[in-house]
């Protein structure tokens, strides 16, 4: 299926977030998370279920004013 | 010392971190700051290129407080969301609450603001909202839970100082307990000053700092204004007066006509 992570129409197999970010990538990576709008706490993530579709932001410290 | 929420913090001087030449360059400023508290932010992470991560190790090598801020959300639930993926990634209950209104001057929707800092506030977090001098504003964000002020000096970014000095009084004198931190527009050390000596409790300083020629010189100079403002609060100011008032002693003066 694809999900659309940072904006960007990625190719998944992962059935949840948890899944996914790991074959995305991030592995250990301090990132917080949202499916489809809603914020995803690093616990729950293994809960979450993907579907064709989802749009998911992967979020990291970055410099602020 | 500076008391908001339960944290006391000993400088006045709040820094941004963002628009430094460098990541070294920053940490050089922070130091000269002497800041305990910097903001920080969150944006899209790339699993290649990781540079939040980066960012981050350098942020808590420095051993500072960080609030992080909801920049750039127009919407409360936008601003609800970043402050929950906030709190998460750096295990503080602070948000600096932003909800822009207008992108030209980048005014806060205090409509929106209100109505996510009840939210927040109610859901345990500590509300910092980046608001105008605006009191019945003020006196609803307070209602809905904050604890802590941050009124505009002037447009983000812009470095015209306190732009309405009326209204920023206004606020100080409608609400003398409460933390005020001056948020944005704060272009030059002597606008630092003028705020402290206005009493206001606080500033929160970036652009001007980062963009100087010598960003740690000039995060030295702010600290130094800062320190020299609140002084002079607290020794409390002269009342300006229209006309000349001679401060030598006429009393005794030799008639030489």
């Amino acid at each position: 299926m694809k999900i659309l992570v940072n904006g960007a129409w990625r190719e998944t197999d992962a059935s949840d977030l948890a899944a996914a970010l790991t074959a995305l990538g991030y592995g250990e990576a301090v990132v917080a998370t949202a499916l489809n709008g809603e914020f995803v706490a690093t616990g729950s993530r293994a809960d979450a279920r993907l579907t064709d579709g989802d749009r998911l932001e992967v979020l990291a410290p970055m410099q602020g004013g | 010392m500076l008391k908001v929420y339960a944290t006391e913090l000993r400088s006045r001087l709040l820094l941004g971190t963002s628009r430094y030449p460098s990541p070294a360059v920053l940490t050089e400023a922070v130091k000269a700051a002497r800041a305990e508290v910097v903001t920080v932010s969150l944006r899209r992470e790339s699993s290649g290129e990781r540079a939040g991560q980066g960012f981050w190790g350098i942020i808590r090598e420095l051993g500072v407080r960080v609030l992080p801020n909801t920049a750039g959300c127009h919407s409360v639930k936008e601003a609800l969301t970043t402050a929950q993926m906030a709190r998460e990634v750096f295990g503080t209950s602070w948000i600096k609450l932003e909800v822009i209104g207008e992108d030209d001057t980048l005014q806060p929707d205090v409509f929106g603001l209100v109505e996510a800092a009840r939210i927040l506030s109610a859901d345990g977090f500590d509300v910092f909202p980046y608001t105008t001098e605006d009191l019945v504003v003020a006196d609803r964000l307070l209602e809905a839970g904050c604890r802590v002020l941050m009124p505009w000096g002037a447009p983000i970014g812009s470095g015209r100082g306190l732009n309405n000095l009326f209204g920023l009084q206004a606020l100080r004198a409608h609400f003398p307990d409460v933390p005020l931190i001056i948020d944005a527009g704060i272009g030059v050390p002597s606008h630092a000053a003028q705020a402290m000596e206005l009493g206001f409790d606080a500033v929160l300083i970036n652009t001007a700092v980062a963009q100087a020629s010598h960003p740690a010189l000039m995060a030295a100079a702010f600290a130094q204004a800062l320190e020299a403002g609140r002084a002079a609060h607290l020794a409390g100011p002269m009342e300006p007066r229209d006309m000349a008032a001679p401060s030598t002693p006429a009393i005794g003066k030799a008639f030489l006509g």
